[in-house]
């Protein structure tokens, strides 16, 4: 095996927010602007989930790694109406509560643009203190709130900063950076400060997680789906640096990808070729969630008597590291790619990111143990009716099996439920696509309960507005046959040597002849 | 069916007129596709866009339907959509697309 970069392992976060939904979501932020009475922004309020509803949801279990897919599929669906025993601390991340993740976005924040009410700030800190994750340094940072509920409330009246609330109660502000940029804007920087502290969540996570030194990740890749940047440079970057500085990763620098929801799977490709080239030997994929998705199908749960359940941004993280032996490798020899030319006909879009890169490698569709697409929760998707994302993916594999002979017709449903998983993942874009199952591939696949699986990411490029085009890509991982490259540059020395002394013995015994 | 299409089949049919126009539909489900059916004949139901209140009582198809499927070259539809039709329950997108057709 030539020397692939493998999978260390990796986090995931939530964070419930349910003020964000109401203040930040952009169909409710839209809602505000083109119909301010409607029923649905006075129903809202009502269908908000407390936090220990949403630890208590069996998805959000599923994400952060104490339940698993199968456990979650053998549910009866739907399964918002249903409390499992939930805890915020998982086996790969957290849920963190909205009041201390206010808190974390002050610690994250390096130009005084959060402000915290003195009071709300006291009782944060208490909390964060006793986080395990963050130093002394880092919570004392919110000793510096001097800010009375006055002074709070005349920053967003006057000063044209952006509310940051807490069961109802504006509790802080996030100010403007610039009089007149727009891309300063307090609007955009409470974005941005979202998206930096949660993938600065999900990198502690992955601290915990994988017990890396932070002072040996030597380059972190961000792939959200914000931009940072000033009117000059729109998206200058670089998130990946930004959180890093915050994690403690010293010695790293970075960079952001994007590539709408397939950026993850973008990213991944790029960190394992970093390593696989020996440019780096640890690299960290990154991403943070995002305010403006929440509550994005919030009309149709509402209308449907259901509680919000996009009320949690979403965060993960990765670390991909030299080959070790032992981890999972992470194929990107394999790769599947959606081209410019490959059109948008579902079966060309499937044949481009799944049967391509198998033919190139000699494998059939049967010959991967589980495909990772999008794996958003059918609980969010189904009552907006956009349907379940996973499942119709899978049906889309089974079916191009079908067609090239690879399996029967019949055997498409056993196809979906043995090589395909049910979905948890919120619906924060980037955070469904492809990653949120890479955890459990690693562990899985070091039980020896599955061998090989396919990560697939695509994303809606045509969203920007730039190409009608839509993108993907997709690599395999697969378990690691342990031998290393080291190991195969050393023993080629050791073959010659050898050669050479067996030479020199015949030599020897010829003329002892 | 978002804003921007839905103004977008208000100005072809404004320009071509309404008995030019065939809406043809790629909903991956039953729900959405009577939704979308709806909005271009009876009006927006959500009374969110341009359509609301506007009855265009526009032909539209779904593209799995066989009205639809025998108007196209069997290998282009083999090519294109054949593989969707074995995802998709086109049986219930067919009852929702003429549950809305049968209310014209």
């Amino acid at each position: 095996m030539s020397n692939y970069a493998v999978l260390k392992g990796a986090s995931y976060i939530l964070v419930h927010t349910p003020d964000m939904v109401l203040h930040n979501g952009t169909t409710q932020t839209t809602e505000m602007v083109v119909n301010p009475d409607s029923e649905y922004l006075k129903e809202l309020p009502n269908h908000i989930r407390s936090f220990e509803d949403a630890v208590n949801y069996a998805p959000n279990q599923v994400y952060i790694g104490n339940m698993t897919s199968d456990e979650l599929g053998a549910m009866e669906f739907p399964w918002y109406d249903k409390k499992v025993e939930g805890k915020k601390e998982g086996k790969y991340g957290e849920i963190m509560p909205q009041d201390e993740f206010l808190g974390l976005m002050q610690i994250c924040d390096v130009f005084d643009l959060v402000k915290l009410e003195k009071g709300f700030a006291a009782d944060v800190k208490a909390k964060l203190a006793a986080h395990h994750l963050l130093t002394d340094e880092q919570v004392a940072i919110l000793d510096k709130n001097e800010d009375d509920e006055a002074e709070i409330k005349r920053l967003v009246d006057e000063e044209h900063s952006e509310g940051l609330y807490n069961n109802g109660k504006l509790v802080g502000a996030v100010k403007r950076a610039h009089d007149v940029d727009v891309n300063l804007s307090a609007h955009v920087m409470l974005e941005n400060i979202v998206s930096k502290a949660s993938s600065v969540l999900a990198l502690l996570n992955l601290i915990k997680v994988t017990g890396i030194d932070p002072a040996e990740v030597e380059y972190v890749v961000d792939c959200c789906e914000e931009a940072c940047g000033d009117m000059n440079q729109r998206g200058g970057g670089n998130f990946a640096k930004a959180a890093a500085e915050v994690a403690g990763f010293v010695n790293a620098s970075g960079s952001d990808v994007r590539g709408f929801c397939a950026g993850p799977s973008h990213a991944l490709l790029d960190a394992a070729s970093l390593v696989k080239a020996g440019t780096f030997k640890n690299v960290v994929v990154t991403a943070g969630g995002c305010t403006a998705k929440l509550g994005m199908n919030g009309k149709d749960h509402v209308k449907k008597g259901m509680p919000i359940l996009e009320d949690c941004l979403g965060g993960f993280a990765v670390l991909i590291s030299a080959n070790d032996g032992v981890s999972p490798v992470i194929r990107n020899d394999v790769v599947g790619r959606h081209t410019v030319g490959t059109g948008s006909a579902p079966q060309n879009v499937i044949g481009s990111l799944v049967t391509d890169p198998l033919d190139k490698a000699g494998l059939k569709i049967t010959d991967v143990d589980k495909y990772s697409p999008e794996l958003q929760n059918p609980d969010i998707t189904k009552p907006a009716g956009a349907g379940d994302v996973p499942e119709a993916n899978y049906k889309m594999i089974a079916a191009l099996g079908v067609k090239r002979g690879d399996l029967e017709r019949k055997d498409l449903a056993n196809f979906v439920k043995d090589h395909g998983m049910t979905g948890w993942a919120p619906t924060q874009g980037h955070i469904p696509s492809g990653v949120p199952y890479l955890a459990f591939a690693r562990d899985q696949i070091l039980a020896g309960d599955i061998k090989r699986a396919m990560i697939i990411g695509k994303g809606s490029l045509f969203l920007g507005r730039m190409t009608n085009l839509f993108d993907g890509v997709s690599f395999i991982v697969e378990a690691n046959d342990g031998k290393t490259g080291e190991t195969a540059g050393v023993s080629e020395e050791q073959v010659k040597s050898l050669i050479g002394e067996a030479m020199r013995n015949f030599a020897e015994s010829l003329l002892s002849e | 069916m978002d804003l921007e299409n839905q103004k977008r089949v208000k100005e072809f049919t404004e320009e071509y007129g309404a008995e030019n126009i065939v809406v043809l539909l790629g909903a991956a489900e039953g729900e959405a596709a009577g939704l979308a059916a709806e909005t271009v004949t009876l009006g927006d139901p959500t009374f969110a866009g341009p359509l609301a209140g506007v009855s265009l009582k526009l032909a539209v198809y779904h593209i799995c339907e066989p009205e639809v499927k025998a108007e196209i070259d069997e290998a282009v539809y083999d090519e294109q959509i054949s593989m969707m039709e074995m995802v998709l329950d086109v049986d219930d997108i067919c009852s929702e697309m003429n549950a809305i057709r049968e209310q014209l």
